[in-house]
């Protein structure tokens, strides 16, 4: 498993992440990011990719 | 000696191909040589939280994972001559750099204003660190502030400083600030937005003399107007930086000449084996939404590239043949992004919305919460919205050419 933390300071949903890990990151309908915390380790390659195109950098991988 | 894959740039694209490298399976030598000391670091802060508070290089660093944790940094070091034929790269205290493969990633550099007299105080750019950390330390509550260019940086630079309590006056060429990239109807919305919030615009305007003896005093528009001001910031554009190539065999006509799958072009146009290029300072083929080769200054580009560029020299260096040709059947095909802060409106576009010769508004009402359509000969090339993300986001599958 995988340990994901955003930072919800930082963040500003523009939810490029949802493209590149939908499993993991989605924006509910008042279009604010909601993520789980942890993923499959199959995971990880996506959420890495995410962590990469976040515009706000606000994506880790506690590891 | 293994020879390394140098790459030439080391900020994000630079950054995130040493990353693709190595999660393509490259365990190779790779040195990064980039001109600011600083370690590669995220630029779209720049215009607004760095600006706006006082945060230094950790606040926008990208972090340098294990992935990369090994690769040789040199840094406050600029290349003096590239030499593709030898394979070459000598940087600027003569140390030779011979490489197995090259990658371009030189970016842009911000274009200045060159009239006769100007001042050397007071007259500001910013597309490095060390350049919002200097403007920073001249705007504060009531500064006069005139910004050139009304383009993004040079709309989100304004929403910062009178968000500092500067006087703010926006002086630009066209009709309406950001009229290229958001179309006239979304552009005419953006400037209401912002005048209301008390900044002042001079469009259709060109500065003529920036007087002032050591410091900026005031600027003469071509109207006859003079503007009072303590600090002139120049967003006027970028230039690629493309010096270094210059007695190469390439193909540099407004950009490094891609091929689709970004390696660098001779100007016969068939590519160098093993040279590639990687962010703003590429000019390549995207004729999913475009039918000639250029750049596109979108955040997301440099990304999107180095994963190409990182897995195709990854794999040709590997010696696996049939995978390299795999990987080169594959055309690099992004969907541009960018969005944009400025005051309480957010926004946010997919595509490339300059391309469009038709605009429609798809959901909400102009000057609230909207998403408008552009096209091109009838099908969607660019989406952009205010707010609404999820429904932007809903259109970005279906943006781009079916006949390109």
């Amino acid at each position: 498993m995988i340990k994901i933390n955003v930072d919800m300071e930082k963040c500003q949903h523009y939810g490029q992440c949802v493209f590149e890990a939908p499993n993991v990151f989605r924006l509910n309908d008042d279009d604010k990011l909601e993520y789980h915390a942890t993923a499959e380790d199959s995971e990880r390659d996506n959420v890495q990719a995410a962590i990469d195109v976040c515009p706000m950098q606000a994506i880790f991988i506690v590891d | 000696m293994t020879r390394p894959v140098v790459i030439i740039g080391a900020s994000m694209g630079g950054l995130r191909t040493a990353e693709s490298l190595r999660r393509s399976g490259y365990a190779g030598p790779i040195v990064a040589i980039g001109e600011e000391e600083h370690p590669p670091y995220n630029r779209p802060p720049l215009s607004k939280e760095v600006l706006a508070a006082d945060v230094n290089h950790e606040a926008v660093a990208f972090p340098l994972g294990d992935a990369v944790a090994d690769v040789e940094w040199i840094l406050g070091r600029k290349v003096d001559r590239v030499d593709l034929e030898n394979q070459i790269v000598t940087d600027d205290l003569g140390v030779e750099h011979h490489y197995e493969a090259l990658i371009i990633a030189t970016g842009l550099r911000p274009r200045r204003v060159d009239l006769p007299g100007m001042p050397k105080q007071g007259a500001h750019v910013i597309r490095s660190l060390d350049d919002a950390i200097a403007l920073r330390s001249e705007i504060s509550e009531g500064t006069r502030v005139v910004v050139y260019g009304a383009g993004f940086i040079g709309c989100e630079v304004a929403a910062t400083a009178k968000k500092l309590g500067a006087h703010v006056t926006v002086i630009g060429k066209g009709p309406v600030p950001l009229l290229r990239p958001l179309g006239l109807e979304l552009a005419r919305d953006i400037q209401a937005r912002q005048e209301a919030q008390g900044v002042n615009f001079f469009m259709g305007s060109t500065i003529t003399k920036v007087t002032g003896g050591d410091r900026v005093e005031s600027v003469l528009l071509d109207s006859g107007v003079e503007l009072y001001t303590q600090v002139l910031i120049e967003a006027i554009g970028s230039e690629p930086n493309l010096e270094l190539l210059h007695d190469n065999d390439v193909d540099l006509d407004g950009g490094v000449g891609a091929d689709a799958n970004l390696r660098v072009l001779k100007k016969d146009g068939t590519p160098w084996e093993n040279v590639y290029v990687v962010g703003d300072v590429a000019r390549f083929p995207i004729p999913q939404f475009c039918d000639y080769s250029r750049r596109v200054e979108h955040w997301n580009i440099p990304t999107e590239m180095a994963r190409k560029v990182g897995k195709e020299v990854a794999l040709q260096l590997s010696g696996d043949a049939d995978a390299f040709a795999e990987e080169l059947a594959k055309p690099f095909a992004p969907i541009p992004s960018f969005w944009s802060d400025q005051f309480d409106v957010s926004l946010l576009a997919y595509g490339l919305i300059d391309q469009a010769d038709d605009i429609q508004l798809l959901e909400g009402e102009a000057g609230g919460d909207c998403v408008y359509g552009y096209y091109k000969r009838g099908e969607l090339v660019g989406v952009c919205g205010v707010g609404m993300r999820s429904k932007v986001m809903g259109y970005r599958s279906q943006v781009g050419l079916t006949r390109p």
